[in-house]
């Protein structure tokens, strides 16, 4: 679910976001208007607006472990997890984590790609939140929700900055809700 | 001391004081370790509190300073780090902090012991490098009010970029930052999980130098001295937390 369907709507704070997020037709390829929250972290009062956005919701959720998925929810999630006491478990790309992994594989639209999580980093019956940038098809975030119910662990919600058109209604993936703060930005709306 | 609340949080006990920091914290340049600015600081009940930290060093005291005057929170940092033998090759002891980042103490300590450094000394730039400097870079931006840069592999940032090169073992690698990231004149620091040999923390320099920002400081978890990075950062001073021999 949008955040401005629950309970933040006219928040001030989601025009900033929003605005703050760049556009950059065609990359990587030929069509896709690519949401580039680069911007968003250039911008402190913006990117502090999210992450607190976050933090309110989750704070009083007992929530113990922040999973970030590889590389951009990296940027977001340790400084939710800091805020609201919980350990940050990054969801990795194979081969980048050490020792013992689990790794779940999904598809991509042309071919497959997996997503690894350390062995032991999650303990059963913890309750987690997994973070990332963007969900557009869910598959990377299913595939981070299966590493994680294979532990027993207990994913409370996905929660991105931006929800592309795909999800809109879909408030839940595999059955876990999905929290979003803004809907992709179009071309003119970066100042 | 006091203690400052948030305009949004709950009210939190006070900080104990903190001790001066050990010799292996001190770094080659002149910055003097004041501490007197007010830091921000990651509580564990989910506040962030403003605190006054009253304690000061310079840097030719750390220096002198005996294992006795080492910060308390040094132990745990470093004792949190998972050694991985023969990773990602034979021979390679891998230093894994993913242990740390699942002690909330250690990060939340390894966090504010940056951001107290780093705070009030006119930073506008917290340079990251991919990926595991995305971890520790957005909370020290966050907290000092910086702005947080990503120097990412070849092809990953959209639009126009910068790159600069560097030596691996074998062969060379790219990192890359978006052009107008950063303006000329600005100040920052670079943070990385870990320093080796240098070549990536020595192409970041670069690649900000080129379009005139100052570096103040490299700053990272845990050095491998043996490699000599640092001698690779010129004349850019180096700061970590745990040295790994």
């Amino acid at each position: 679910m949008f955040a401005a369907e629950n309970g933040l709507k006219g928040d001030p704070r989601l025009e900033a976001i929003s605005a703050a997020i760049r556009v950059v037709p065609d990359f990587p390829k030929k069509g896709i208007m690519f949401q580039d929250i680069t911007t968003l972290l250039l911008d402190h009062k913006a990117f502090k607006h999210t992450i607190d956005i976050f933090v309110d919701r989750y704070k009083d959720m007992q929530i113990s472990v922040v999973a970030g998925v590889e590389a951009r929810g990296f940027m977001f999630g340790p400084s939710i997890a800091l805020a609201i006491g919980a350990k940050f478990i990054p969801l990795r790309k194979p081969g980048k984590l050490p020792g013992k992994v689990i790794s779940e594989s999904y598809e991509l639209e042309y071919g497959h790609d997996r997503l690894e999580m350390h062995i032991g980093a999650v303990e059963p019956r913890e309750r987690v939140i997994i973070i990332d940038d963007l969900v557009a098809t869910g598959g990377t975030l299913s595939a981070a929700i299966n590493l994680l119910e294979s532990q027993e662990a207990e994913v409370v919600e996905c929660a991105c900055v931006i929800g592309l058109p795909e999800v809109k209604g879909q408030h839940k993936l595999k059955g876990k809700p999905l929290y979003l703060l803004v809907e992709p930005s179009g071309l003119d709306e970066f100042c | 001391m006091q203690t400052m609340i948030s305009n949004r949080l709950c009210l939190a006990p006070p900080l104990p004081h903190r001790r001066a920091l050990s010799p292996r914290l001190c770094f080659s340049g002149g910055l003097r370790l004041h501490l007197a600015t007010p830091s921000f600081v990651f509580f564990e009940s989910r506040c962030v509190v403003k605190v006054e930290a009253v304690a000061r060093a310079s840097s030719r005291d750390c220096e002198m300073a005996t294992d006795n005057g080492q910060d308390p929170r040094i132990a745990k940092i470093s004792s949190s780090i998972r050694v991985i033998p023969d990773f990602p090759k034979p021979g390679i002891m891998f230093q894994d902090i993913t242990t740390l980042l699942l002690d909330t103490e250690a990060f939340k300590d390894t966090i504010n012991m940056f951001v107290e450094r780093y705070e009030g000394k006119d930073i506008s730039v917290v340079a990251g490098v991919e990926a595991r400097g995305f971890i520790f870079g957005p909370p020290i931006a966050l907290a000092i009010g910086a702005k947080f840069v990503p120097m990412r592999k070849p092809k990953k940032l959209p639009g126009k970029v910068i790159s600069e090169e560097y030596s691996l073992e074998y062969g060379t690698d790219k990192i890359e930052m978006h052009v107008g990231a950063v303006e000329p004149g600005e100040r920052a620091i670079i943070i990385d999980d870990l320093i080796a040999t240098g070549g990536t923390l020595a192409a970041a320099i670069r690649l900000l130098e080129r379009v005139g920002v100052k570096i103040v400081e490299c700053a990272c978890v845990i050095e491998l001295p043996e490699l000599k990075g640092k001698d690779k950062l010129g004349e850019t001073p180096l700061f970590v937390l745990v040295s790994s021999a």
